[in-house]
This record gives structure tokens, sequence and C-alpha cells, in this order.
């Protein structure tokens, strides 16, 4: 089987994989990196986006193998163990935009690629469109939505934009 | 109010492991030496099972064994049930077709399980599955359940005649017939309620484990009510005595109904775990979700509203053909009949009302409970009917709503609920002008400007929830009690468990169940868990559907609460040495009347474990209640949802510019999590009316199998939705709690077809409403009412 | 998904080499229609020659009067291209629309145009602006690339390295979203440069994307929204599915056909 080595949450991992093994997969079963999740097989819900290289993805639509050498944080990554959360975690807690959170570390990790490419003042409008990838059954989105909005605030007060912890 | 007390915006305490990726769904749970079921599955709607040929795939690398219904049936393992009797109108019962965990002989819809691969990857087990060759004899088919009555109909089950599960009837027909006799109008629609998806984003799964030291079965699985889900598989399936069996339902992913199910996989993991000695995990594909999950709705309905000449509603009869699907789900007879035809009366004071109910099977995936069940197809009938019947008589829809709105209760319904608190004219009167009904036309003449149509259209629904009193849905046909369990555990230290029989999938039991708690016992928020979903935990309950947990999962904790207040008053009676009847307690504290003597509820649960205080003959030591609630009565949430829309007249686009709810729950517990309800149970309402649909092909293929072609509502899809609330408190139970999970599923698909049927001006439109039907509806109109 | 082999060449070169080695290879550049397909199982390749580490196929140029494209380039990177903003506007429009975000960050041109999706946009693009497929082998004129749903020009083995766009003054895009996959159910590219008027459409034929004389024509006499103003095209020969009927999809070109010349005559 051939080998794969990344960065994981700013931790080199390696494994042997098949070749047909997806990064989810990877990351899931030899990671026991659960907190990244599968809600499709045909790449539209957005459970499975993770950063890779900055960058979000859909870690079901990428080969382990296509990943060698690259930086890669998963919802795990955002916030160190000990320390606090990540403001935008903080925001998705503070206006209940989650409920059987089986969607949201792949709405956290599109939040922070929107906030990456559209900058810290988000409007309703620009988030929903953005969020075209990402489907989430509970909520209707509304609380989603506004806890983006507040969660890119807060990051731009951080100065930064403030990705991973790491 | 406290800050963490009843009706305070208490953030979840469940939400730090979501968002840090540490949630444990069933999926996310691995045993030592676990195994992979991949299911092989019919490709054929209906067709008969010549032979199934294992040996090729038996041969495959990682394949540790493949098994069939034969062998299921050799182990005794028996059917999956549906656990609501109905009769039909001639008094005989509803015809059950044996429902196997794997099809034997024939396959009744695409999907269907004919095998189970268990290997050790999943990879290897799809290999496998392609191997095992099963020769078929395909037979013609039939999905549409308009057709499945007809003569000449495929049979899809043997001795069950034109497919018919049965023809129920409720209402007094006859005294209706009178009532449309003398009607000075009478406004008549068919209507089709679209079959849906469920798709909660967790897909469904389960992972059994055989300890053969013990003869012990654990099952992990994605359920809405582990314990129902035992004793099913217990009794029925005969799998395990309940005993010996465990059901762990961990963090589930949504539900939506479509979770309160017992499937086949289930049954299939635990017999193949304990035959084979490894636990076996089961994971659905979504595609294999779309073809294995319980849809929705798909009603075929005409339904007729008499009135006299003051736009006073005299009568409503429907006639209904419900798809049930290829089996008999667990609850699925219950929703087109008990669930549906008990609302017909809407809000409405409607003097008679006859409705008649065929339910049939057809080549399609099983049609069970879905958010709203039942309720959502009342809702539609009546407030479509409502909607045109005013729009016929040129009356403003709300005031034919208000002419006839039920003003005095209880009120007694022709269709056996009896409404005991409302004010729906006060919930209508809000969400107006919340809406800015006043400004409409102002704005729809702003719109025509752009080249824009614009409706606006209202729902005023009821619903009939905090499911349910025992006794009457014992006699309406149920197979068990609709009670729920609590159990509160006082810790020495005076912290608490609370073990409840419901069960949380989004809905935040662990925050709002602790509130009820935190103030009920005067300790702090941070000191109340909630222990949910593991029947060897707790120790029995009905779990979580029908907006049932508040009004009945915590009237239970309630009555436990009571009990260990009173224990406690007499602990506390030892301890202050006065006597019980003077113990008074408030905010966490005990005290003697008249006296400055108190106790906190920490030092008094200390003393009830270590019980030095009293003699063992005086009193037994210990903090632990227990409660059974039985509710009096269902509840009935009601409030009225106003849309407002915008269509695009040359593509049919239709855009939601404005949604206003305005709902009456009773007591709210959490504002914060109720609203967020709402929002949820409308964006499936909008999504069945705007682009959620299940289709099949003549074949019995499913055309809209995958998120590629099944239109979910997404972020873009939807407006910021405003909420609002009014109240009336439930008199049936001790909070004053109606419910709140379903409200939004149930409203909107009415509003959003009233709202554009108003722009487009033509009653001809069915759900879902794509910009494709808009436009093909425009087409039909007459210019004049296009324009 | 099947199981195959794994190959990371640097160059061009080496991925035609490695084609040429194994027989039932397949590129795999953003992988974001071959992994899905490959999930389904109605793909197996033997083996996968990943473009991702290629050296020289990435990157917006203009060149003269074309921009260029390398096949390896993502969507998004193409979507905010400043070189392109600044000279068709129109064109990074359309990979502005593919799909989501997550999508865009790595779907890439050459992709795209070598899956040929009877509903991606890009082809529309490419038709629509008679653009020029440059492969290891040779170059390929739009008009004769696309050859009808999921099947192109290109030849076992010949790998597409970067597209050529000529530089319309006027130009745009409209696309009509399918709603549950976000793909074109219709789009419309239109263009003009000098007297060479396009009108290309994707999602709507049966074929795969195609080009509208009839509008063409109309479009010669004024480049405007009115030149075409209540012509349609016949409902035979369009898709038809249970999100939209034939009729609709005629229906559809022309309004959208109107609104991209709003746009490019904006
Ligand atoms: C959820 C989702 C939504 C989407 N929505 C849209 C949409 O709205 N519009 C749209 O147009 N597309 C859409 N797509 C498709 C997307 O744009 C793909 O990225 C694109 O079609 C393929 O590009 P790729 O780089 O991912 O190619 P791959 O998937 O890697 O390859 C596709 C095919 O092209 C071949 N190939 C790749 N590169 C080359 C090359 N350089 N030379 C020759 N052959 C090559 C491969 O062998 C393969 O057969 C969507 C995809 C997804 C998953
Ligand atoms: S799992 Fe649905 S997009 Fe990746
Ligand atoms: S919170 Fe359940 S799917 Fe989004």
């Amino acid at each position: 089987m051939p080998a794969v080595s990344m960065t994981v949450n700013g931790k080199a991992v390696s494994g042997d994989v098949e070749a047909r093994t997806l990064l989810v997969q990877f990351l899931r079963e030899n990671l026991r990196l659960t907190g990244t999740h599968v809600g499709c097989d045909t790449s539209q819900c957005g459970a499975c986006v993770i950063h890779v290289d900055g960058i979000a993805a859909k870690s079901c639509t990428l080969l382990a193998l296509q990943c060698e050498g690259a930086k890669i944080t998963t919802i795990e990554g955002l916030a160190a163990a000990d320390g606090p959360l990540h403001p935008m975690q903080e925001a998705f807690r503070e206006h209940h935009g989650l409920q059987c959170g089986y969607c949201t570390p792949g709405m956290i990790m599109s939040a922070l690629d929107i906030v990456r490419r559209r900058g810290n003042d988000l409007d309703e409008h620009t988030i929903r469109e953005q969020l075209d990838g990402n489907i989430c059954r509970c909520t209707g989105y509304h609380n989603i939505v506004k806890a983006i909005a507040a969660g890119a605030k807060e990051m731009g007060k951080g100065g930064t934009t403030q990705q991973a912890a790491e | 109010m406290s800050a963490t007390g009843i009706g305070a915006a208490v953030r979840r305490k469940e939400d730090f492991r979501f968002i840090t990726g540490q949630g444990q769904y069933t999926d996310d749970v691995v045993r030592p030496g676990e195994t992979r079921a991949v299911f092989v599955r019919s490709p054929h709607a209906h067709a008969n099972i010549k032979s199934i040929d294992v040996s090729a795939a038996k041969a495959m690398p990682g394949v540790i064994d493949v098994l069939t219904g034969a062998q299921l049936a050799t182990d005794k393992i028996g059917n999956l049930i549906c656990g609501w009797m109905i009769h039909s109108k001639d008094g005989t019962p509803m015809k059950m077709a044996p429902h196997p965990a794997l099809a034997a002989s024939k396959v009744n819809c695409v999907g269907d399980a004919v095998a189970v691969v268990i290997a050790e990857t999943v990879g290897q087990g799809k290999d496998a599955a392609e191997k095992v060759k099963v020769e078929y004899e395909v037979l013609s088919a039939v999905v549409d359940p308009a057709k499945a009555q007809a003569k000449g109909a495929p049979q899809i089950h043997p001795d069950i005649a034109n497919n018919t599960i049965y023809q129920w009837h409720l209402g007094d027909a006859k005294a209706t017939e009178a009532a449309f006799a003398n009607a000075k109008h009478v406004t008549k629609l068919d209507i089709v309620n679209n079959r849906l998806v469920p798709n909660a984003m967790e897909p469904r799964a389960a992972l059994a484990e055989y300890d053969a030291g013990t003869d012990n079965l654990t099952l992990w699985n994605t359920s809405q009510n582990p314990h129902v889900a035992r004793l099913v598989i217990a009794a029925f399936v005969g799998m395990a005595p309940e005993h010996k069996l465990r059901v762990i339902a961990p963090d589930v992913g949504g539900g939506f109904g479509s979770k309160i199910f017992i499937y086949p996989e289930e049954v299939v993991c635990l017999w193949a775990a304990r035959k084979l000695r490894r636990p076996v995990k089961w994971t659905s594909d979504r595609s294999e979700a779309f073809l294995t999950d319980a849809h929705g709705r798909d009603h075929i309905t005409h339904a007729e509203l008499a009135l006299d000449g003051n736009g006073k509603i005299l009568a409503l009869r429907a006639k209904t053909i419900a798809n049930l699907g290829a089996y008999m789900s667990t609850f699925s007879s219950s929703v087109p009949t008990y669930l549906y035809a008990t609302l017909l009366s809407g809000q409405y004071d409607i003097p008679q009302i006859y409705c008649e109910v065929d339910a049939v099977y057809t080549n399609t995936a099983p049609v069970d409970a879905y958010r709203g069940a039942g309720r959502p197809e009342a809702t539609f009938v009546v407030e479509r009917l409502v909607e045109v019947a005013a729009r016929q008589l040129n009356l403003e829809p709300a005031e034919l709503r208000r002419r006839n709105f039920v003003k005095s209760f209880p009120h007694q319904t022709p269709v056996i609920m009896a409404y005991d608190a409302g004010d729906y004219n006060a919930s209508m009167k809000k969400a107006m002008e919340m809406a800015d009904v006043k400004g409409f036309a102002k704005r729809k003449r702003e719109a025509a400007r752009h080249g824009k149509l614009r409706g606006l259209g209202f729902s005023a629904y009821i619903e009939a929830c905090g499911i349910a009193p025992s006794q009457a849905v014992g006699s309406l046909g149920a197979g068990v009690g609709l009670w729920e369990s609590a159990e509160v555990r006082v810790n020495p230290t005076g912290s608490v468990e609370v073990l409840t029989g419901c069960h949380a999938h989004g809905q935040g039991h662990e925050t709002t169940f602790a509130q009820l708690v935190s103030e009920r016992l005067g300790i702090p928020f941070d000191s109340v868990s909630i222990v949910h979903g593991d029947t060897d935990k707790v120790q029995f309950g009905m779990g979580t559907y029908g907006s049932r947990s508040g009004a009945v999962g915590m009237s239970a904790i309630v009555k436990a609460l009571d009990k260990i207040e009173a224990k406690a008053k007499k602990v506390a009676a030892f301890m202050l040495e006065a006597a019980e009847g003077d113990i008074e307690f408030k905010d966490g504290k005990f005290t003697v009347a008249g006296t400055d003597k108190s106790a906190a509820f920490g030092e008094v649960a200390l003393n009830a474990y270590i019980a030095h205080k009293f003699t063992g003959a005086e009193l037994e030591p210990g903090l632990k209640e227990t409660s059974f609630y039985d509710p009096t009565n269902f509840t009935f949430p009601a409030g009225c949802h106003i849309c407002e829309i915008e269509i695009d007249i040359e593509t049919g686009k239709s855009e939601i510019v404005n949604w206003t709810a305005v709902d009456d729950f009773g007591t709210v517990i959490n504002p914060m999590i109720v609203e967020g309800q709402v929002h949820g149970g409308i964006a499936q309402g909008v999504g069945q009316a705007l682009m959620e649909g299940a289709v099949y092909s003549a074949e019995g293929q499913l055309v809209s199998g995958s998120f590629m072609d099944y239109t979910m509502p997404r972020a873009h899809d939807l407006p910021s939705f405003h909420v609002g609330l009014t109240e009336t408190k439930a008199p049936s139970n001790p909070l004053g709690i109606k419910g709140c999970g379903e409200a939004g599923a149930i409203a909107s698909p009415a509003a959003v077809i009233n709202a554009i049927t108003d722009a487009i001006g033509t009653e001809e439109l069915a759900m879902p409403a794509t910009a494709n039907a808009v436009w093909a509806a425009l087409q039909r109109a007459t210019p004049r009412q296009a324009a | 998904m099947y199981n195959f082999t794994f190959h990371r060449p640097t160059t061009v070169r080496q991925a035609a080499g490695l084609l040429a080695r194994n027989p039932d290879a397949k590129l795999l550049a953003g992988g974001h229609s071959l992994i899905p397909v490959m999930k389904q199982r109605l793909a197996s390749p033997a083996a996968l020659v990943d473009l991702g580490l290629v050296e020289g196929i990435v990157g917006v140029e203009l060149k003269g009067r074309s921009v260029s494209i390398g096949a390896m380039t993502r969507h998004a990177d193409v979507a905010n291209s400043p070189v392109l903003k600044e000279v068709m506007p129109a064109l990074a429009s359309v990979p502005g629309s593919i799909g989501d975000p997550q999508v865009r960050n790595r779907g890439t041109i050459g992709g795209s145009i070598a899956n040929n999706d009877p509903n991606a946009d890009y082809p529309a693009a490419c038709l629509g602006l008679g653009a020029t497929i440059i492969t290891n082998k040779r170059r390929i004129a739009a008009d004769d690339f696309f050859t009808g749903m999921f099947s192109t020009a290109l030849e076992e083995g010949e790998i597409i390295v970067r597209v050529s766009f000529p530089v319309a003054k006027k130009a745009g895009y409209e696309k009509f979203k399918h709603p549950a996959s976000g793909f074109a159910l219709v789009g419309v590219f239109v263009s003009k440069r000098g007297p060479d008027i396009r009108v290309a459409v994707t999602g709507a034929g049966a074929n795969g994307v195609f080009r509208v004389p009839s509008f063409e024509e109309a479009l010669k006499k004024r480049f405007s929204p009115k030149s075409i103003e209540g012509l349609t095209i016949p409902a035979s020969g369009m898709n038809a599915d249970i999100h939209a009927s034939a009729e609709y999809r005629a229906h559809l070109v022309g309004v959208l056909a109107r609104r991209a010349l709003v746009k490019a005559t904006a």
C-alpha cells in the first residue's frame, strides 16, 4: 500500500493507505479525527469541509494521496485543547448556529474560508451565496448566517483573518 | 426569571462538543475487531428472486461472510412490523404484509436488501457485493398511488387485493352530505402532497456487538427512540429478550421522523454480529439513504369546502389516497389517519367533516412520519381550501378566517380532537402587523414596475402535539402507550442527573431540561446533567417525535421533581428538627416556617445519603425518584404564518421576500431554541413547497436519488425569518407547554402556495412549485391573470 | 471506488508517458468530476495520473489579444484573476458561477473542458468566445472540440495544457442554476469580436453545448437584446428531465440570451 504523509492540525502524520482512500477516510479512520463528517456521496453537502493549505475543500472529494505534503486543518485543530475557542466556534454557540451539530464542523470550516476570501464585514446576501456548498437540514440557516457575520466581525477585532490555533 | 431558568435564552450545553468536533455519532463509535456490512440491494422495483449465488463474493479479499434472507429465516429472525392497528370502514383489520429484513423470495422496491456482505473494510465489502449473483424475474411495477388500486395493477403482496391496506374513514358522512346540499358555495380542490425524502444530514448507521460470555447484544444506532427499537427488535423480531439487548443512540444528527422507525439494517447487523462473533457496523451512503429511509407525505386528495352566503364554513370533506410504499413502516398506518384527518377542522369551527382514506402499497420506499406527519397534509388541505374559497367569494382571506375561527374553548371538533386553549385571531393579528399586510398593495405595484409578480399567502395552522394520552391512542389502535418517564437522581453533593426517555437529536434537551431542573431545585444550571439514549441507563421511554418532549417528557420530570421535593422535605424535617408540614422549599433552600432555621438543597441531599439524622425505620435513605407521566390531552400549538413572494415573470423563479411566523406554543422554556425549531421547520416546509420531491419513474427507479437531483433548501434559497410568539398555556400539562418542533413544517407549504397562486392568478399549481412549474402555470393562466 | 495505482508526474511529458504505459489510466486534475463518478463506481481507471505537481500549466496570462489559461488553473483563481477581470470580466464570471466555493477551490478549467458535462459552464464560454484548446499534441478550435455529451475531440493520451480565449470587447454570461446540482440548467454565453458574433448554450441541448445561428444572425444587424426580442428556438432537441421540460429550456435560452446581451452591452 502506498505511504502518505502530511501535517494535520500542526502535527506530522503518516500512514499506509490504499490509493482509493479518500482524505476524509484517512482523517476519520486512520487518525480518528471524527469531527469531519460525511453527509453525502455526491460532493454536495459540505459536512466534510476541511482546509488544505489554508483553503477550504471537501475532504470526500480528495484522495489522501493528493494531499501528500499538504497542511490540513480540521475542526479539531481550530482551538488548542486547553485554549479558548476560535471566535467562529464561539459565534456558532452564541447565536445558536447549530442544532444536531452534524453539519457544524463543515459550516465552521467553510465560514472561515468565506472570511479568508471576503473579509470580516460580511452582509447576509454574501454569506448566503457563499454557503452554497453546505447543507444544513436543522437550522433553516437563519442562525448560521447570523453566527458567521458575528464570528467574522469578532475575528476582525483580533486584527487578523485568524485561522487555526497552530 | 433567572439567567438560566424557564424562559431564558440559555446557550446550549451540548454545543461545545459539536463545535469542537467531539460529538459522538454512531459512525464515530469504533469497537475492537469491527467489521463492515455492505448490503446487496435490488436494482428492480418489483421482481421475484430466482436464485442468489454468494460463492464468488465469499472468495473476495477481506470477506468474512455473505448472508441471505434464507439464512435469516432459518435462524428464525422475525419480520419488521407496523405497530398501529387501523381498521377499515367495514371493520376489517389493516392488511400488513410480511417485511423480512432481507428479502428471500421477492423484492418490492428498488433498494430492497437481498443479501449482506460482512467484510473487513467498506471498500472490500463493496467489491464483494458486486460479485453476489442474484437472478431476478422482473415484474411490472406500480409507483403511483392513484394507479395502485386499479384493476390489473401489479399485485405487490400475495393475498392483498388491489394493493389496498385499509379503507378508513372518520366523521359523519350523512350529516356532511346534508350540509353540502344546503351550501351556497362549494370550493373544490385536487391536491397532491408531494413525496419527500427526510434527509437528516447524518445518514443512518448501526453498530452491533455480541458478548458471547454474557450472551448480551449491544446496538448503537441512529435512533430517535432507542427503547422502542429495543422493544420491537426483542418482542417482534425476536432477536434477543429485552434484558439481553442494549440499545444506545448516541449523538444523532437529525431525525425529523425518519429515525423513529426500526429498519432492516439494524436487525441484520445484530444478527450478523452474533452469528460471526465480531462487531458489525453499517453506515448508510446518502444514495442508500434515498432508497431506504422512510419517505414522507405522498397523498392524493380531493377536498371540498361548503360555505353559506356569509362566508361561514358549513362542512368539509376529503378523499385521500395515501401511498405507504412497499412495506408498512413502524408507524406508517397512523400518519394518514389519526395524525391527519383529526386535524381537518384547522383553526375553524366546522360543524361537519367527513374524510375517507385509502392506504395503498406501491413499489416504492416505505412512507412513514416525517416532520409534522399527517398534520402538514391536513393543514395544506384546509388552508388551501380556505384561501381559495376567500378568493372565489371576493373576501379578504384574513376576513374569511376570522369569521370562522374557533373562539371559545374547550371546542370539540367533529373529528375527535377537543381543542383546549388558543387565541387564533391574536396570532393572525400580530402576524399581519409584523408582515405589514397593509403595505402589501404598494409593494406589489412596486414589484410590477420591475417585471415581478408579488403574492401574499397565509397559513393559519393547528397541530396536535404532546403525543399522547395512552388510553386515547390505545383506543385508536396504537400498539404502545405514549407516556414518558423521568428519573431524577440527586447525588450526595447536590448535583443532579436526570434520566429521560426522550431523545435529543438537535432539540437541545440537555439545556432545556436542565433549565427546568435548575429553576425548580434552585441549584446551578451547571449542576444538572441530562442522560438519555441508552436503554441500560434509562429504564424506559418513548423517545422524541411529535413535539412531545416538552409537553410530555418535561412534565414527567416535573412529576419526579415533585416527589424529590416531598422526600427532601422529610429529610430536612429531621435535619432541622421540625415537623414535615412546617418545611418550606424555595430558591434551593429548605426553611422552617416562622423560624430562621434553614438548610440548603445540597446539605439536604448529603443528609439523605449519609442518613445520620434518621433511622431506617423512619425514612429510607437516598434521594432518587421516578415518574411515568401520561398526558391527559393532546396539546394544540397553533399560529399564523405569512409568506410574501416575488416571481420573475420570464423565468417563473420565485423568491421569498418576507416570512412572518407568529406561533402560540404555550409556555416557552428557551426562546432561542424555540425560534431555532421554527426556522428549521419553515425551511423544510418551504423545501416541500418550492423544490423537494421524490420522483419515481414508471418502472420504479428513484429519479431524484441524490442531492444532484433532489433539491435541498440551501442558505440562498431562504430569507431570514421574522418570528413572534403569542401565548395561551396548555391546560393539560403542569408546565403549560404545547410544543414547537413541527409547527414550521406544518404551516409553511400552504403559505408558500397561497402566496404564489395569489401572485400568478391561477390555483392550478402543484408542489414543488419549481420555476418550471410556475412558468408553465403562467402560460396556462389567461393573459389578464398573468399580467 | 475501485482501487487503482496512483502516479504524480512533474512534467507534461512524464504524464503523457505514464498514460501511454498504463492502458486504463486517467488524468486526475481537480478530481471534482472524476472522483465523484469513481465513488459511484461508474468509472474504474486502473491508474490515476495526477496533474497536481505538473509544472507550467497553471495561471492566467494576457498574451496579445488573447487570454491564456493553464489547464490546471482552478476555478477560483480564474474567477479572481485581476488580469482577466480587467480585460474580460464576462469570462471571469463563468468559473465564478460554477458549483460552490469549495468546488471552485479545487476544480480546474482543463478538467471541466475535458469532461464536457452537458450542464457545465466552461464549454459555453469556450464555444461562445471561439477559444482554442491547446494540448500536448495540437491546437483544437472550440467549434471542433465539443463533440457531444461527455465527449470531446481529445484522443487517447492527449493532455490539455492551456486554453486560449480571444479577448472580445463585448461579452456576457447568464446562467440559470439547476436547483439541485448548481450546474447550468441553461447557460448562455454571448460575445462580439469584430464581425464574429457568437451565442453558445449549455445545459439545454440533448447533445451538449451548441451555438444558436438564428440568434447570431439576428445580432449581426445590431448587437443588442432588442434584436432577438421574441425570437425562440425549437424545443425539439432540448433536454427534458424532472427539473425542466424541453419547452421551458428552449424558452430559457431566449430569456438568458437577452439577459447576457444586457450584460454584454452594459
Ligand atoms: C458539487 C459540485 C458542483 C459542481 N458544479 C458545477 C457547475 O455549476 N458548473 C460546472 O461547469 N461544473 C461544476 N462542477 C464540476 C467541476 O467544475 C469540476 O471541477 C470540473 O468539471 C472538472 O474539473 P476537475 O479539475 O475537477 O477535473 P477532474 O475531475 O480531475 O477530471 C475530469 C475529467 O477530465 C480529465 N482531465 C482532467 N484534466 C485534464 C487535462 N488537462 N487534459 C485532458 N483531460 C483531463 C480527467 O481524466 C477526467 O476524465 C461541479 C462539481 C461538483 C463536485
Ligand atoms: S460529504 Fe457531502 S460534500 Fe463531502
Ligand atoms: S445542525 Fe443539523 S444539519 Fe445543521
